[in-house]
């Protein structure tokens, strides 16, 4: 996994409240079997059919952090919504809500998911619907997003950041306690299920 | 101290506490299906892991599966080669599949609670937002991302955030025609798609105490819609007796001593939750959807809302353009909404019980012309209790098609699909915009409701009828 430290690129502005992973990338794009080349189905019905669709507009073509409104990753656990968003060349998203399991995908994929209050996400709005140049700046060092004059501090719990920080596979990491695993086994309940 | 149950069942599993980090779980059941996991298996391949508890480990096939010749080749070639690559990945690292044609096929979260793999105070997860239903048993149940997947293969066990607890009671009991259904579209209208986020709720109080094991799991189930993190049901005796002698049941001594277990994990007297939410049972009538998300739902008996009966800016903006998806138009009465699908079935609504109840309402009548009517079994068992019962023919006489088990029109992965301008009543999840089909417009129902509506061809209840 790729470090993150500081990302500082142009933003897309999406007002639009509840967009769940079937929007981000519907199911037809989830049938493939490899990691990457999801940016086709990134939005891909609005992308095909609302000429209007703020990823249509040539002016946010660039932009690689996305500025999304409130429960933004709702529905199903479909990591290809965070995949599809980094193929097509998001570094961070931020809202003042996200779905859970999305939220918890893009963190362990490096897509750096930071929750900003409302007001903050309406004025980041505002800066970069009047000058799509707009240069914002997730700085995950500092736990602070900038652009212009506003500064905003975000919450993210240490270990994460850590761990974004270090580009350090959760697996690995987690192997490094194998033997917890091995101890843990050794007392679960004998009555407890097998598969085969 | 007092704890809820969910605290109980979590602190039971944890392998690892440190300072700063998050808390490791160990994981008890890991379901596996062909959507989510080629790219986990692919990593342990690059990586060179095996998966570490193959034993505690099972894979189904249910998304991409056509419910209509299914021992032929699937005709979508890149279905096709998703479902191969599921028989390739589990006979590569040791995974017990059920293939399209096996008796035990079906949609994973019907397959694992009719096995007994599904048991109180148990860690599940899956690849799948869904995984919630398996919490209607007592058990901490998970929806996980392919990280996470290839995660629980390589270690089984997953590092996960700290949970916030949240309490639905339904107080009283349901008056007649009132379901399981019901109960959780109201929850979610009542608390909102981001409501219960970061939350486990417990789903408590007489009315659910009185349903049966599936109406729960339909309850549970749908936790995600309301943006929460798992839904549980305290183990009871309709618990035990729904778990007993399934396959994978404790038997003999042990069933003495898991029943003994599974009884200490309800949440103590006096535990408190971070946040409360009450329902009165006989204020709930049959439930429907008219948005394009599982919060926007009414009663049937009301009508279309207008943009301007949401006070939030936010909420006034989603309504508005939901209705414009959904071609509808505000005052409209629900009951004259008219629909040309009906799709009976999905993890939610696709059970044994689902089945009986919209075959009971459908007997000796005729699905409305005009109308096409899909019914499609959770799983072949169910599938094949049903027949033994009567019940496809019941579905067929009336002019419905009896399909194969699999996930079907609830998403469009397989050939079930509503072509673009078409609308359906659907026992399934989700509303959202395009999921099933693009260009679909999706009410979501209670299988009641369903069968209602297929015979009279507009949003009914079999009061209607």
């Amino acid at each position: 996994m790729e470090k993150f430290t500081v990302h500082t690129g142009s933003a897309v502005p999406l007002r639009h409240s509840n967009v769940d992973t079937d929007q981000i990338i519907p199911a037809v794009y989830l049938k493939r079997v490899a990691r990457t080349g999801f940016e086709d189905g990134l939005f891909a019905a609005w992308r095909a059919n609302d000429p209007a669709f703020v990823l249509n507009k040539p002016e946010f073509a660039e932009g690689s952090i996305l500025i999304a409104d409130t429960d933004f990753g709702t529905g199903s656990s479909r990591e290809h919504a965070v995949w599809a968003l980094q193929d097509y060349g998001f570094k961070a998203v931020l809202a003042p809500r996200f779905g859970d399991i999305f939220r918890g995908n893009a963190l362990k994929g490096g897509l750096l998911a930071v929750v900003l209050p409302y007001e903050v996400i309406e004025r980041l709005w505002e800066a970069v619907e009047a000058d799509p140049a707009t240069q914002v700046t997730v700085d995950l060092q500092a736990r602070e997003v900038r652009a212009g004059d506003i500064v905003q501090q975000f919450e993210l719990d240490d270990y994460t950041r850590w761990r974004l920080m270090e580009g350090l596979d959760d697996i690995a990491l987690t192997l490094r306690h194998t033997d917890d695993v091995d101890a843990f086994e050794k007392q679960r309940h004998a009555w407890l299920p097998v598969t085969q | 101290m007092a704890r809820t149950m969910a605290e109980k069942v979590w602190e039971e599993h944890v392998v690892r506490r440190a300072d700063g980090e998050p808390d490791l779980l160990y994981i008890d059941l890991h379901l596996v299906h062909e959507v989510t996991s080629p790219q986990a298996f692919e990593g342990l391949r690059l990586a060179g892991r095996p998966v570490r508890r193959p034993d505690l480990t099972i894979a189904t096939e249910d998304h991409n599966v056509p419910t209509e010749n299914i021992l032929g080749p699937i005709a979508d070639k890149v279905s096709r080669t998703q479902i191969d690559t599921l028989r390739k990945n589990a006979s590569d690292f040791g995974v017990r599949l059920f293939p399209m044609g096996d008796l035990d096929q079906g949609i994973v979260h019907v397959v694992g609670p009719q096995l007994g793999l599904t048991q109180p105070g148990m860690t599940v997860v899956c690849g799948d937002s869904h995984t919630s239903t398996h919490g209607a048993f007592g058990a901490l149940a998970f929806g996980i991302g392919t990280s996470q997947v290839e995660h629980v293969l390589a270690t089984q066990t997953l590092p996960m955030p700290p949970f916030k607890t949240m309490a639905v009671t339904v107080d009283g009991s349901l008056p007649e025609g009132v379901t399981a259904k019901d109960i959780i579209l109201a929850v979610i209208a009542e608390i909102g798609t981001g409501g219960g986020q970061g939350y486990v709720i417990e789903y408590r109080g007489q009315a659910v105490r009185e349903l049966s094991m599936e109406a729960r799991m339909t309850i549970c189930n749908m936790s995600i819609e309301a943006g929460a993190r798992a839904g549980m049901i305290a183990p009871d005796e309709t618990t035990f007796d729904y778990v007993q002698g399934r396959p994978h049941a404790p038997r003999g001594a042990d069933w003495d001593a898991a029943v003994e277990h599974w009884k200490s994990l309800r949440t103590d007297e006096g535990a408190a939750f971070d946040k409360e939410v009450v329902l009165d049972a006989a204020e709930l009538s049959p439930f429907v959807t008219w948005g394009t998300n599982p919060g926007q739902g009414a009663q049937l008996d009301s009508a279309v809302p207008a943009p301007e009966d949401f006070a939030d800016p936010a909420e006034h903006a989603a309504a508005e353009k939901a209705l414009a998806y959904m071609d509808l138009d505000a005052g409209t009465r629900l009951r004259d909404i008219e629909v040309d699908t009906v799709f009976l079935g999905s993890c939610t609504n696709g059970r044994i019980e689902d089945l009986r109840a919209a075959a009971e309402v459908i007997k000796g009548r005729k699905v409305a012309d005009g109308v096409r009517m899909l019914v499609v079994p959770g799983s072949m068992r169910v599938k094949e209790q049903a027949n033994a019962e009567g019940l496809g023919e019941v579905f067929t006489a009336a002019g419905a098609e009896w399909r194969e088990a699999g996930c079907s029109m609830c998403l469009g992965m397989n050939p079930d699909q509503l072509q673009p301008g078409e609308r359906s009543a659907s026992t399934s999840n989700r509303n959202f915009e395009g999921r099933q089909g693009k260009g679909g417009r999706t009410h979501l129902v209670s299988p009641l409701v369903a069968a209602a509506t297929a015979v009279r061809g507009t949003l009914s209840s079999p009061a209607d009828l």
